[in-house]
């Protein structure tokens, strides 16, 4: 099958690849790019385990073509956190309300809080329990994301 | 370091923080603290390193062609378009890879009699779903490409979908090797005595239970790399699983490579619940696949076929008999239990009934108790286990309680405290032989019913009826056995501390999202008076560690933590011993603090880590005479039979009697898993239980039409609960310390053993008012609705 040339930037960073008109954007990013750090638990749309940020905005790269991200800003967990190693404030409250176990649906909530405390910094309960239910944990129960989430708001605050 | 805001201030004066010997609580420097885990920084940033992360040099893909009828002959499969298609380097079907299998494909703990089981369908195929052919390609991309042009004829035949039918069923049969659909059978049948029971207590209830099938769901899916060089002779595996020396022991009984040429490494996990605790079929055919071709080969199962194809539970059917006495003393009980085991079961699926009925009388003192407990074939996906494989007990046993409190009309919370077994009755021998000690389940449930406000709700609840509001509060009390025998009771740890002072530990075990290696590091660091930063973690890669069963029955707490300790012990006697004679001091006057050994009292005198790891490996002549060099440990511990941790799960719900919704109003947890390693974590695998008990009363139902197709093969139609649907949990902890070393006990299974019982009992307690006699799951809107209207 033929392949089509993209352009885009990937955390900042300008990159040129190639790929079929079919691959997934997810697939794009962790196969060509190496990006491994967005997960895909059900490449239908519905977990959101695979979610990155497309000019700012939460999607499902599981859903996208990469030709799709041709000329967009695509960032995913790798570039949230600073380059020095340390964390995202949000990361950080994650880590501190032990908001994670197996790891596997973690960065796609990391991702989507980023941008959900961008547009909503100071979220009631119920918004933050609303804002995260398009991401599925199965470890969890949600108790210490939610507790993440206020955290990483009061923090921002 | 966090203090959890929904841990519930110490509740009732009933409630001991310490045992029954009355010894202090555990609580240490760093075990019994919220320490943040050592794994989240690289999950966190994407940084982990799960299967499907890892790309080898050369490494071909996988896709499985799979069957889409439940029961049919396979009249025709040809390839040969596939075969010829663009990337694809084999197609592999039964003619070409079963005759490669060289030994059982059966894990290591099945039944003695396990049914048939290939590598992929030969000549029929038993479910959908079943594996019939193996398209190896370039990318997977191409492989799927492929698979859709091998053509394959079935002649299909009826199925057998469901479980009661199959028991009865003659003319239909699964297997067509065996004689009937009977995989496995106990029974203790009533004797005179019981009989006599039966037929004179003043209350004797029938009650069934209906378990739906619902399933493990990890939101890593399986996958294995797996990679054969001929010329070395070596085979390793990349794996998703718990248990990795037990897939090398399978590698090598399929293979016929022997186990010192196989190297399983195991890197993040995403979660597992049960479904990776054995080597499945599926992973068997690409490590077969791979030995066979002498090529990387690479599977990374989707979502609908984790669906569809890797492993389902529950799917259960509990008929009890229960007799008492005029003030509801439990006399005598008979149950009557059926499971679906579908088409491969693995792992002992008739040995969870083995579980249902021992553990049947839980917290209970039940003097008499008769059992048949039944486990049958059908064209089904495999059962295996999941979280708390045997929880039908408790929810069979809790809903049956409720019924029997009504009908004696006292509260169920009441009939409870009539029968729970008090603290001065253990050790307590269960009908079914087993001894129960160092349990607390009076204390739990006088702390879940003090943290809900027992009293308070019930008047409450009144007045809610009042206004044509349904609430209702539903309990679920139990016992959690943590097997210790066979192969799950032994576990080892291994302890380098190296040159430098800092330390290294192996584990058998690994971790698939529980947090070993921040539990581990506490321990260690614990007793060797570091900082767990001062410990690194290896587990998973079989080259390394010593050999060990996996995680599994809640064993890791109890048993690895054991471990752990009593090796940590054993390095802190022979450190102190070189600090003791380098300081000129006694050993008995030393102790660690900060990497520093120092005479108690007199700081100046002191040696540091480093120094006694130096001289441990590069000076032995400073040692203590007669001391062998180096500072390495390497110990197993050998666990008791059994170990029992126990809690009671109380939540209250409003039903909406026109939609038939459930709203959780408030869910508590009072649990006793002896001493805490971690709350953080002993409380997020309790609560990971408990939203996995909701969803499966709730939310989650995987249906099989009449005909054997599957209809929830997406997250779409097979529903897990969202943030925005559980409630906030809230904790009290009991702890009684295990005899074990270290008083740890096992976590990881029961909230999804109490929960299940906890909501359909609070569901059924509100539709109580409304006639609503009995209740089965799932408790979807529609279904209660039904039950309503049905009431009317």
């Amino acid at each position: 099958m033929d392949e089509i040339d993209i352009r885009l930037s990937v955390n900042g960073e300008p990159v040129h690849g190639r790929a079929e008109a079919r691959k997934t954007l997810a697939d794009f990013l962790r196969e060509d790019g190496g990006l491994t750090g967005t997960h895909l638990a059900c490449e239908h749309g519905v977990c959101g385990a695979c979610t990155v940020l497309l000019d700012g905005e939460a999607v499902r790269s599981c859903l996208l073509f990469a030709v799709q991200a041709e000329g967009s800003e695509v960032t995913t967990v790798e570039g949230l956190s600073p380059p020095d190693g340390t964390l995202s404030p949000v990361q950080e409250a994650f880590w501190e309300n032990h908001g994670l176990q197996c790891g596997f649906c973690t960065p796609g909530f990391v991702v989507s809080v980023t941008a959900f405390l961008r547009r909503n910094p100071d979220p009631t309960d119920e918004e933050i329990r609303e804002g995260l239910s398009g991401n599925l944990c199965r470890c969890t129960g949600y108790q210490g994301i939610v507790r993440a989430v206020r955290a990483a708001a009061r923090a921002s605050a | 370091m966090t203090e959890s805001p929904q841990r519930a201030a110490p509740s009732a004066p009933a409630a001991p923080a310490t045992g029954a010997t009355g010894a202090p609580s555990a609580i240490g420097r760093l075990v019994g603290q919220r320490v943040r885990r050592k794994e989240d920084p690289r999950l966190l940033t994407g940084h982990g390193r799960y299967l499907d992360d890892v790309v080898l040099p050369g490494m071909l893909h996988a896709h499985f062609l799979r069957s889409d009828v439940a029961r049919a002959r396979i009249t025709r499969i040809d390839t040969t378009a596939a075969r010829a298609a663009e990337g694809v380097v084999a197609v592999l079907t039964a003619a070409d890879l079963n005759p490669h299998l060289v030994g059982d494909m059966h894990g290591t703990l099945s039944p003695d009699n396990p049914g048939p089981l290939l590598p992929l369908a030969e000549h029929d195929v038993r479910h959908v779903g079943d594996p019939v052919a193996l398209i190896v390609a370039s990318n997977r991309y191409l492989a799927e490409d492929a698979a859709e042009l091998v053509e394959v004829e079935y002649e299909t035949l009826p199925p057998v979908v469901d479980m009661e039918q199959a028991l009865s069923s003659d003319d239909i049969v699964v297997h067509a090797e065996l004689s009937d659909n009977l995989c496995s059978r106990m029974e203790e049948p009533i004797d005179d005595e019981l009989r006599r029971i039966f037929d004179t207590a003043p209350y004797v209830i029938t009650e069934t239970v209906l378990q739906h099938r619902y399933l493990p769901v990890p939101m890593e899916t399986r996958g294995v790399i797996a990679v054969w060089d001929r010329h070395t002779g070596q085979l390793e595996i990349r794996i998703s699983t718990q248990s990795p020396h037990d897939v090398r022991t399978t590698a090598g009984r399929i293979t016929g490579v022997p186990e010192h040429q196989i190297r399983v490494i195991m890197g993040d996990v995403g979660g597992g619940f049960g479904q990776k605790a054995y080597v499945a079929r599926d992973e068997q055919v690409v490590i077969l696949a791979a030995h066979k071709l002498g090529r990387a080969v690479k599977w990374v199962e989707d979502r609908h076929e984790n669906l569809v194809a890797a492993t389902h539970s529950r799917t259960e059917r509990v008929t009890v008999t229960l007799a008492a006495d005029e003030s509801g003393q439990l006399l005598g009980a008979h149950i009557d239990h059926l499971d679906d085991a579908g088409a491969y079961p693995v792992m002992g699926s008739g040995g969870a009934g083995a579980f249902v009925v021992m553990m049947f009388s839980g917290p209970y003192r039940l003097p008499k108790l008769a059992y048949r407990t039944t486990s049958v074939y059908t064209n089904t996906c495999t059962r295996a286990p999941y979280r708390g494989p045997w929880q039908a007990e408790t929810l069979a046993r809790e809903q049956v309680m409720d019924v029997l409190a009504h009908r004696i009309g006292i509260d169920p919370v009441e009939l409870r405290r009539r029968n729970v077994v008090h603290r001065s009755e253990l050790p307590y021998t269960m009908p079914g032989g087993m001894p129960i000690a160092e349990v607390s389940p009076e204390e739990t449930l006088d702390q879940a019913m003090t943290m809900i406000d027992h009293p308070g709700f019930r008047v409450e609840q009144a007045r809610a009826l009042d206004t044509g509001r349904c609430l209702g509060l539903g309990i679920g009390l139990y016992i959690e056995p943590q097997p210790g025998m066979g192969p799950y009771g032994s576990e080892p740890a291994q302890i380098r501390m190296q040159p430098d002072g800092h330390v290294a530990v192996y584990l058998g075990s690994g971790s698939h999202g529980q947090g070993l290696e921040t539990t581990t590091a506490q321990i260690v660091a614990e007793h060797l008076g570091i900082e767990p930063e001062d410990v690194s973690v290896h587990q998973g890669d079989t080259d390394a560690t010593p050999y060990a069963f996996g995680t599994g029955g809640s064993r890791s707490g109890p048993i690895l933590g054991a471990a752990v300790r009593q090796t940590a012990l054993v390095a802190r006697e022979k450190i102190l011993a070189i600090a003791a004679h380098l300081l000129e001091a006694s050993p008995d006057d030393l102790d660690i603090d900060g990497g520093v050994i120092a005479v108690a009292g007199t700081p100046a005198i002191s040696v540091s880590l480093a120094q006694v790891a130096m001289t441990a490996y590069l000076n032995p002549a400073g040692l203590p005479p007669g001391m062998d060099a180096g500072l390495d440990f390497s110990s197993r511990y050998q666990a008791p039979p059994f170990m029992f941790s126990n809690a009671c799960h109380a939540c209250t719900v409003e039903v909406d009697p026109v939609t038939g919704t459930v709203t959780i109003l408030r869910y508590v947890v009072s649990e006793d898993c002896g001493v805490m390693i971690n709350p953080n974590i002993v409380e997020g695998q309790i609560d990971g239980g408990v939203v996995q008990g909701i969803g499966g009363v709730l939310y989650e139902h995987f249906v099989y039409d009449g005909d054997g197709n599957p209809l929830t093969t997406t997250f779409l139609d097979y529903l897990l609960p969202t943030a925005a649907e559980v409630p906030e949990i809230e904790h009290g902890h009991i702890e009684t310390p295990a005899m074990t070393p270290g008083g740890y006990k096992g976590v990881g299974e029961g909230g999804a053993i109490g929960a299940p019982a906890a909501v359909v009992n609070a569901v059924a307690d509100a539709l109580r008012a409304l006639g609503v006699e009995s209740l089965s799951q799932p408790l979807g809107p529609a279904r209660i609705v039904a039950a309503i209207e049905a009431a009317r």
